[in-house]
């Protein structure tokens, strides 16, 4: 089958058993919070099932690590399925972690709006149901590069996915009925908008070539999280630049009230290091407070990456006294953790 | 006796030319989506082969289709695996118990495939996606055993049709899945969901037995 090709510059055993080999090498890295089904393809808190507790599932295709293995645990997801590299899941890992999270609280299902993760997740639902198991479904949209009109599938879910995963998840953990989580996950999603650009492509292992060119000194705008092209090209600005732009075009569409606390969320897509985050973050917030508003928040890092890309997104989520105490709340997952 | 469609060679013939074209599928997606149409659908149909295979002894063609649907959508993820499982567990369906699938129960079958298809994916003719080119092909075939004309005839308007709509794709701006997200850049790309579809319907008509 495919092999690597020479050029592929990637720890890999074999391109069609990445996911497969990488969630064996999370679970024995994590065995403390998760377990892996194998044989599923799903991601499971070591605890579960919890009883009494409503659960969380999400899922989707791999290549945005630690995105959603990595945010299973205490305080956050209960399960996830990933799919092959930026690939949907199927109905039967949805189904599979659904039936091994459940506690008899019913189970919250967070989808990001992409088609594949749509119809997948809406067929997992249907099967649920059939085995009578209460599924509540919350739909992530919040990148405000894509224009949600009826010429397109609608904004596409990216950034606050981890947000409304961790937000959720904490009011899960406080006791929430399966009705108050979802709802505290669409008020996330409400209040939260998402840009990104790319500095570079990235290369999946099945075929081993970038997706799209880019030519050195330009940088794509608008990119979602799947190497998908992004709405237009420009050239590569410095980082105060990328910062406005990324600023102006979240926080024109959030339109948050004046002085609004914020969560400011700064994301590495995976092949930009720390040292030029922190630099973009720097800016990101200059520029909020320039604008009157009061970053009281952040995570900065690589949390929904597409593969080996450079470049970054930036959430910002407007914060209410709810969501900071949720946002604080303990935490114990591979990539997220603090106050447990 | 007239001419009928065999499941197992049609599933068989059409997981040979997606796997042959799978390159190109690929180059399709990755101008307008994310490249991975061709790998997907060629695991995907290797495993309805295999399910086919091990598991269809005995079973009428409407339940040969189901469980090459249902092993489409437990395989493929994405968009494609729960739009072509839906499309022939609904085909499926609609042949019932029949014991052979001849001109009418396919143009039948076909009609509740795109049915299912256009269910779930909610796209229009015009939106850039397989829908452009199985309902011009569904029609032809419907139109061509209406007329009675033989079976292999009929198929190869009908694939004759699905090309056409899928180069109908190519100027179009697309307003579903991926793509859509490109706005005006997805223009001058051929709907790789669109020539899959090509792919499929081609393969009936070397899945003829009389």
């Amino acid at each position: 089958m495919a092999s690597a090709t020479p050029s592929m510059r990637k720890l890999l055993n074999d391109p069609e058993h990445v996911v497969r080999d990488s969630l064996a090498g999370l679970a024995v890295a994590h065995g403390d919070i998760l377990k892996v089904d194998l044989a599923a393809q799903i991601v499971v808190r070591a605890d579960a099932p919890r009883q009494g507790k409503v659960a969380l599932v999400s899922g989707g295709g791999a290549g945005h690590e630690p995105m959603h293995g990595g945010f299973v645990g205490l305080g956050m997801l209960d399960a996830a399925c990933p799919g092959a590299v930026f690939t949907s899941p199927v109905p039967d890992q949805m189904l599979a972690a659904t039936t091994a999270v459940d506690g008899g609280a019913g189970v919250v299902h967070i989808v990001k709006n992409y088609t594949g993760d749509v119809m997948n997740f809406k067929l997992a639902a249907e099967d649920a149901a059939d085995e009578g198991i209460a599924v509540e479904s919350v739909l992530i949209d919040d990148d405000v590069a894509v224009q949600d009109s009826l010429y397109t599938a609608g904004r596409r879910g990216v950034g606050a996915t981890v947000l409304a995963e961790k937000l959720a998840g904490a009011a899960a953990e406080r006791g929430d009925d399966v009705a108050a989580v979802a709802t505290i996950a669409r008020r996330v999603n409400s209040r939260a908008r998402s840009f990104g650009v790319a500095l570079s492509s990235c290369i999946p292992p099945g075929s081993g070539t970038p997706i799209f060119d880019l030519p050195a000194g330009e940088m794509e705008v608008g990119i979602g999280i799947h190497g998908e092209p992004g709405r237009r090209r420009e050239p590569l600005g410095t980082a105060r630049e990328i910062a406005a732009e990324m600023v102006e075009a979240v926080i024109s569409d959030l339109a948050p009230a004046d002085g609004a606390e914020l969560l400011v969320f700064t994301n590495a897509m995976g092949g930009t290091p720390l040292l030029e985050l922190y630099v973009l973050h720097g800016e990101i917030e200059r520029e909020l407070t320039e604008r009157g508003l009061r970053p009281a928040r952040r995570l900065v890092g690589p949390f929904i990456t597409s593969l080996e890309m450079a470049g970054a997104s930036l959430t910002v989520l407007e914060l209410d006294d709810e969501l900071t105490a949720l946002w604080d709340a303990p935490v114990n997952t591979a990539a997220l953790r603090w106050g447990a | 006796m007239s001419a009928t469609v065999s499941v197992n060679a049609w599933m068989d013939e059409a997981a040979a030319a997606i796997t042959a074209d799978a390159d190109r599928l690929t180059q399709l997606d990755s101008a307008i989506g994310d490249g991975d149409h061709g790998l997907n659908l060629t695991r995907g149909f290797k495993a309805v082969v295999e399910a086919l295979a091990t598991g269809s002894d005995g079973l009428a063609p409407g339940r040969r289709l189901i469980l090459a649907g249902k092993t489409l959508v437990s395989t493929v993820g994405g968009a494609s695996g729960p739009l072509w499982g839906t499309a022939l567990r609904r085909a499926g369906r609609s042949v019932g118990d029949a014991e052979a699938l001849d001109g009418p129960a396919l143009a039948d079958a076909l009609d509740a495939a795109l049915a299912g298809v256009i269910e779930l994916g909610s796209a229009e003719v015009g939106d850039k996606t397989m829908v452009d080119a199985l309902t011009p092909a569904v029609a032809a075939l419907r139109g061509a055993v209406e007329a009675g004309q033989p079976l292999a005839d009929a198929i190869a308007a009908a694939a004759e049709a699905a090309a056409e709509g899928a180069r109908s794709t190519i100027p179009l701006q697309a307003r579903k899945g991926r793509a859509s997200y490109l706005g005006e850049r997805s223009i001058g790309h051929e709907d790789p969901g669109a020539a899959s579809t090509v792919l499929l319907i081609t393969a009936l008509g070397r899945a003829l037995e009389d």
